[in-house]
Order: structure tokens, then C-alpha cells, then sequence
């Protein structure tokens, strides 16, 4: 018999996500053998970065522009934001092919390799939208280059490169909060699922 | 800062960029060197033993 407490939206809640996610699986103590490979340390690679390029962006938000291109200190965090970007893709695309080799789609992973692809281009839109941000010569050259190319497309109805204001919103809302919530998916992904076991087992055989 | 302007001097950067064509690949060399670094930390991620494994085995 079900009792109105059953029905509950938080109790079914809460036992849904106890049954998919149990803590144990959530931070599991350790990984099967095969996961003891270099390969299998550029997806927390590339989210180290991200942590890294979040908080560099953080403070460039606080101090604005006229900072980040006129003081030392604002040019090192600037540097620091650029240079952990690079790390950023890096590690992504070794990771990226990692798991292409791996095929670590198998076994009803397909939603870990797509919240990846997604992650993917949401990330080369948002670098996109942070070199236009930049309010300096490069960014001028990069937007009215980008314009026709994204104008033939019809985008710009809505997504106007020379708007400095609302490439500025995509680049330091928007996108990173669709990389950072795609990100958060993806790694959940991972936990619920396990670390897809090599080609030689059996698929969906996992640890 | 005289280490500074060393390393500046090594890596000028205020010149054109430098391409480099082949056939119909027009890629920058900054762009091919970090492809390359890509390539090869890719198979050194796979050949490179890993810290821990052996201890690991010898447990199982
Ligand atoms: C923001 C970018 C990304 C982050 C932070 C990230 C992070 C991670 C982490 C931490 C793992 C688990 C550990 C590991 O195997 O490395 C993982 C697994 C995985 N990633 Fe990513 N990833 C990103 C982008 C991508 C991309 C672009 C793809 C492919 C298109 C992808 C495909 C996968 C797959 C299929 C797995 C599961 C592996 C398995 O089950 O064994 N990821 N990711």
C-alpha cells in the first residue's frame, strides 16, 4: 500500500537518485584494474582547468577591462584565464580521444559521449565569445571578420557579434553556465554508469 | 626583468603570424605545434607506465 508520503515529489525524488546514485558509487574507493592509465586523467585534467579558468574569470569580472589591459596584476590574471583556456581544450581533446579509442560510448553510455560533445562545442563557443569580449583591437578584427560568416547563416538575427554587451553576457553567463551544468551531467554520467571496461570483455560488463 | 626580455627576444611575438601550405592545409605554426604536443601526449598517456600499477597487480 502506498501512503500519500510515498507520492511525495521529494520522496520519490530521493529514492530515485539513492537508487541510481548511491554514495558508494558517487565517491567510489577505488576504480578497477584497467583504469590505472595516464589516459584516464585528462577528464579530471581538463575540469581542473575549467576550475582554473572560472576563477581567473571571476576576478577579471571584478575589476573590468580598463584592469585587466592596463595593470600588471590585471594582465597576469588575464594571462592566467587565457593560458588555463589552452590546458582547458588540451586536455579535453586528449580525453576526447581517449574515449574514441576506448569507444566508451559501449554499454549504454551514449549519454556520457554526447553531454561531451555538447560540453565540446558549448566550450569553442564560449572562447568564442570571450575573444570578442576582449574590448581591444583583436577582438574588433575577430567580430567583424565573424560577422559574415554568421550573418549568412541567419544567427544573427539573435546572436550579434558586434553587440560588445551581449557577446559579453554569453561569454561570462550563459556559456559557462551551460559548460559548468554540462560538465557537472557528464562526470554524474560517469559515476552512475561506471568506467567502461576495454574491448576485449564483454560490452556492459562493467568491474 | 632581464630573464623577461630574454625570453621575449627568443619567442617575438609582434610580428605576422607564420602559416605554413600544404596543398589545401593553411594552418598556423602555433596551431601545428600544439596539434603535435597533442599527438604525443596522447601516446605518452598510453605508453608511460603509470604510478601505483604494479603494487596493484601484486595484490590481485
Ligand atoms: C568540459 C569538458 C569535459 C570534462 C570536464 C570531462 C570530464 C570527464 C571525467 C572527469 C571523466 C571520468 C574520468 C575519465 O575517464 O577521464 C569523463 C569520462 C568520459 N568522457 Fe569526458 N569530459 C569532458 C569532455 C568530453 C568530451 C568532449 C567527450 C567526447 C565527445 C567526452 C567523453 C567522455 C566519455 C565517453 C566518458 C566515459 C568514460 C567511461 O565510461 O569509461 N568527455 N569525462
Amino acid at each position: 500500500m502506498s501512503t500519500s508520503i510515498d507520492q511525495q515529489w521529494t520522496t520519490r525524488l530521493r529514492r530515485r537518485v539513492a537508487g541510481k546514485l548511491p554514495p558508494e558509487k558517487l565517491l567510489p574507493d577505488t576504480q578497477p584494474a584497467y583504469v590505472s592509465s595516464w589516459i584516464y586523467v585528462f577528464g579530471v585534467t581538463t575540469m581542473s582547468a575549467l576550475a582554473v579558468v572560472i576563477g581567473s574569470g571571476l576576478i577579471l569580472a571584478l575589476r573590468g577591462p580598463q584592469w585587466w589591459h592596463e595593470s600588471s596584476i590585471g594582465h597576469f590574471v588575464n594571462s592566467l584565464h587565457l593560458w588555463s583556456v589552452e590546458i582547458f581544450f588540451f586536455a579535453m581533446v586528449v580525453h576526447l580521444w581517449g574515449k574514441f579509442f576506448m569507444g566508451a560510448w559501449r554499454g549504454g553510455r551514449t549519454a556520457t559521449w554526447m553531454t561531451g560533445v555538447v560540453t565540446f562545442l558549448a566550450s569553442i563557443a564560449t572562447a568564442f565569445t570571450g575573444y570578442a569580449s576582449q574590448s581591444n583591437f583583436d577582438s574588433q578584427w575577430i567580430t567583424t571578420q565573424a560577422k559574415d560568416g554568421i550573418n549568412s547563416t541567419g544567427a544573427g538575427a539573435f546572436f550579434n557579434v558586434l553587440n560588445l554587451g551581449q557577446m559579453l553576457m554569453w561569454h561570462i553567463v550563459l556559456l559557462p553556465l551551460a559548460a559548468v551544468v554540462l560538465t557537472a551531467l557528464h562526470v554524474l554520467l560517469v559515476r552512475i554508469k561506471g568506467v567502461v571496461p576495454p574491448y576485449e570483455d564483454k560490452v556492459g560488463e562493467a568491474q | 626583468m632581464a630573464w623577461f626580455s630574454f625570453l621575449a627576444a627568443l619567442i617575438p611575438l609582434d610580428g605576422y603570424g607564420h602559416y605554413l601550405h600544404w596543398g589545401v592545409i593553411n594552418i598556423s605554426v602555433a596551431n601545428f605545434i600544439v596539434i603535435v604536443l597533442m599527438v604525443v601526449t596522447f601516446i605518452a598517456a598510453l605508453l608511460l607506465p603509470f604510478p601505483g600499477r604494479n603494487r596493484r597487480k601484486e595484490s590481485k
